[in-house]
């Protein structure tokens, strides 16, 4: 019986070529074998549903697949499914083993072993091992497992050829024991071994594909399977002794609250002035006013003014004000792409030093009073980048609670790099103590939105489990390649959204729409936020790109309160066109529709609410911004302190 | 007694994970139940930082409140 499955990953491979898969734990150095193995042309596909990509490319005859770093395989994540997927068919595994973390390690190897494919374990990282005084008879260990054990040092080409030339010797290794009977009886009924063990350790989504129910034995395989991995490594391992170096130190200090505040205040710092002074004023500056408004844009209205006048109809869909070939390529590339770049090169150093679980272990504790937990960290960082971006990386938070007030608290109160250019601008006209305000509103916005929908939405967040690997310097090649598969993926999947918003825009405002929307908006803009009528204009240009909505406040004459009224209220609006478009892919459209209103009003309140807040306490002309600050931070609390009392009688009413 | 209630730098054994998935998780890290860690770091009302051999494990607050734990 022929079992086909669809996977997700769409490879062209032909019957005869071996796939051979390099699977491997998180950073364990898997892309260093993937790039020695590969020539030159390596081919990136996207896993529909996530933000993975699964590189692969050919070894002499054979098809080399890489596989996202996992600890076992199952459907916990997105990375394990795939991982998952690809590993049970394949023809051989080269499974990268990390000689430091050898117990860790050889679970997904016994794992990978137990469902029957040929294996070639490489022993990765001997040399830091060995500094580390561990020991490892990796012949001993070969014969544990049936499998061949190539001790390594990829990052200086030590053992790689070997490991090429072992390849076609892969072995199938001794499995778990007392898992063939087990596995006998199922591999009858779904066809391979692979899905058979996976089957019986529960995994829902292979036990559906054959229309069975999941096994139940998850427990006693997983508690075997480390049984076995434990005294392998009693047998195989020798420590020589073991000292606390320097990186184990540091480490330690950057998830201590005390030490660990001011490290990550300096990286972000760092990252502020790399990203926020170098590239979003001097890179953008080239790539989006001289590359794209001065060479690109006249060039392409030029070609189109020759089929189609500019002024009709089709010509401003295309090339006009917010044209598909005009605005849309300027904002994405000139403008947010080298920003998008710079944002996922921090993130690949962070994470490739190890430094990344260590930041999530800081704020764990802050983000899970908001209902995320250390991991929401990353689609936080990133929303400083590009919210839309930022929606996208939500995918990888654990539960979809979590990504339901993670997407809710980007797109209120995140000001992406775009707008944060030209907020920064204006606030530098106020003075400090209104920036000051003005952070103080926005961060209080972002506490009180995340507190009170932890409070109201019901289920519960899931908690923070990681792994904490050791501190390591990045290898600069390999961040550079993680930011340049990234951003690639960004651009994929976020051009035809900015295509679409840039066709929505112009739709509303060649029908005349936008004017409608800004002329609806005046009353609240005047009589709630005490703003001049054209400000609303501004606001509905927020929509359009989140900077032209602070950018068109400049050419307005306000007072410094009234500036900062606004910016607080367009930083908490809605969202630029491409991120709400991200919001209803990513989301129903019923929650994307609630999210998207809920943010206007609340962008509204706040906004609304300073502007009071500014009237009651002036006397003259003088307004005394710090009562107004504190004002403000109070009413928060006490939204909070409301919202926690009333869920208290709701619940007690229940029970009743 | 549980995770949570650990001292810096106390030994202790794992009884009992009840989340399903966390104690896969768990086994895969080398922390199966009935294995002997330490507990490495404790950050003021946030995540517990545990240590086996080699290999430092971080849980949140609510997960190390679930976990029965025995001191050796």
């Amino acid at each position: 019986m022929a079992h086909c499955h669809d996977t997700g990953l769409k490879l062209a491979i032909p019957e005869n070529v071996k796939k051979i898969v390099l699977a491997g734990n998180p950073n364990t150095g898997k892309s260093v074998f993937f790039n020695y193995l590969t020539d030159l042309y390596v081919d990136v596909s996207n896993y529909p549903g996530t933000t993975l990509e699964i590189s692969h490319g050919k070894m002499d005859e054979d098809v080399i697949i890489d596989t996202p770093g996992v600890y076992g395989l199952s459907s916990f994540n997105d990375e394990e499914k795939i991982a998952r997927d690809i590993i049970i068919n394949a023809d051989i595994v080269l499974n990268v083993v990390d000689a430091v973390h050898l117990e860790r390690d050889l679970f997904l190897t016994q794992q990978i072993i137990d469902t029957g494919v040929p294996v070639v374990v490489a022993l990765n990282m001997v040399d830091e091992a060995k500094r580390q005084g561990i020991e490892i008879d990796y012949q001993a260990l070969s014969s544990l497992l049936g499998v061949p054990v190539i001790p390594t040092v990829a990052i200086k080409g030590q053992g790689l050829e070997k490991v090429k030339n072992t390849l076609h010797s892969a072995t199938k290794g001794r499995i778990t024991p007392g898992l063939k009977k087990s596995l006998t009886d199922l591999i009858n009924r779904v066809g391979s071994q692979g899905e058979a063990l996976l089957v019986l350790e529960g995994d829902e989504v292979v036990a559906s594909r054959h229309g069975i129910l999941p096994g139940k034995e998850r427990d006693k395989v997983y508690m075997e399977r480390r049984k076995r991995v434990n005294e392998i490594t009693a047998e195989v391992l020798k420590e020589v002794r073991q000292g606390a170096s320097f990186a184990t130190t540091l480490g330690r200090l950057m998830i201590k609250p005390v030490t660990g505040i001011p490290i990550l205040a300096l990286a972000l710092w760092l990252m502020y002035k790399a990203i926020g002074v170098f590239v979003a004023q001097d890179i953008v500056g080239i790539t989006e006013e001289t590359i794209m408004i001065g060479m690109y844009e006249p060039a392409i209205k030029g070609l189109i003014s020759k089929y189609v006048t500019l002024d009709s109809i089709l010509g401003q869909f295309l090339a006009g004000e917010f044209g598909i070939l005009t605005m849309a390529p300027t904002y994405l590339l000139g403008l947010l792409m080298p920003l998008v770049v710079g944002f996922y090169f921090f993130l690949a150093l962070f994470e490739d030093s190890g430094y990344l679980p260590r930041i999530a272990t800081l704020t764990d504790r802050v983000l899970s009073s908001l209902g995320l937990n250390g991991r929401a960290v990353i689609p936080m960082i990133l929303g400083f980048g590009c919210v839309t971006m930022a929606t996208i990386v939500t995918r990888i938070l654990g539960s979809d609670r979590e990504r339901r007030i993670a997407i809710f608290l980007l797109g209120l109160t995140i000001p992406c790099s775009a707008q944060l250019g030209v907020i920064v601008g204006l606030l530098a006209g106020v003075g400090i103590k209104l920036t000051i305000m003005y952070i103080v509103v926005i961060f209080s916005m972002l506490v009180a939105a995340g507190t009170i929908l932890n409070a109201i939405l019901p289920g519960k967040s899931t908690d923070l489990l990681i792994d904490l690997p050791p501190l390591r310097i990045p290898r600069l090649a390999n961040v550079l390649k993680k930011t340049g598969v990234k951003s690639y993926g960004f651009l994929k999947e976020a051009a035809p959204l900015f295509a679409l918003g840039a066709i929505i825009i112009t739709g509303l405002q060649v029908t005349g729409t936008l004017e409608v929307i800004q002329n609806l908006l005046a009353p609240i803009t005047v009589g709630w936020l005490g703003l001049p009528k054209e400000a609303a204009t501004a606001f509905v240009m927020g929509i359009v790109r989140r900077d032209f909505g602070a950018a068109g406040l400049t050419s307005l004459s306000l007072t410094s309160m009234q500036t900062v009224v606004a910016l607080i209220t367009i930083t908490l609006f809605v969202p630029c066109i491409a991120s709400i478009m991200v919001l209803f892919k990513e989301r129903s459209k019923k929650e994307a529709a609630i999210i998207w209103s809920a943010s206007l009003v609340v962008a509204f309140i706040a906004g609304g609410t300073v502007a009071r807040l500014a009237n009651i306490f002036s006397t003259g002309n003088e307004v005394n911004i710090f009562a107004v600050t504190i004002a403000f931070v109070l009413l928060s609390i006490g939204a909070i302190a409301v919202t926690k009392i009333s869920r208290k009688k709701l619940f007690s009413t229940f029970r009743v | 007694m549980k995770l949570e209630n650990l001292r810096r730098g106390q030994s202790f054994r794992i009884i009992s994970i009840p989340d399903d998935i966390v104690r896969a998780q768990a086994i895969r890290f080398g922390l199966a139940e009935g294995e002997i860690a330490v507990c490495e770091e404790i950050i003021p009302a946030g995540p517990i930082v545990i240590k086996k051999n080699r290999q430092e494990i971080v849980l949140g607050r609510g997960l190390a409140k679930s976990i029965q734990v025995e001191l050796i």
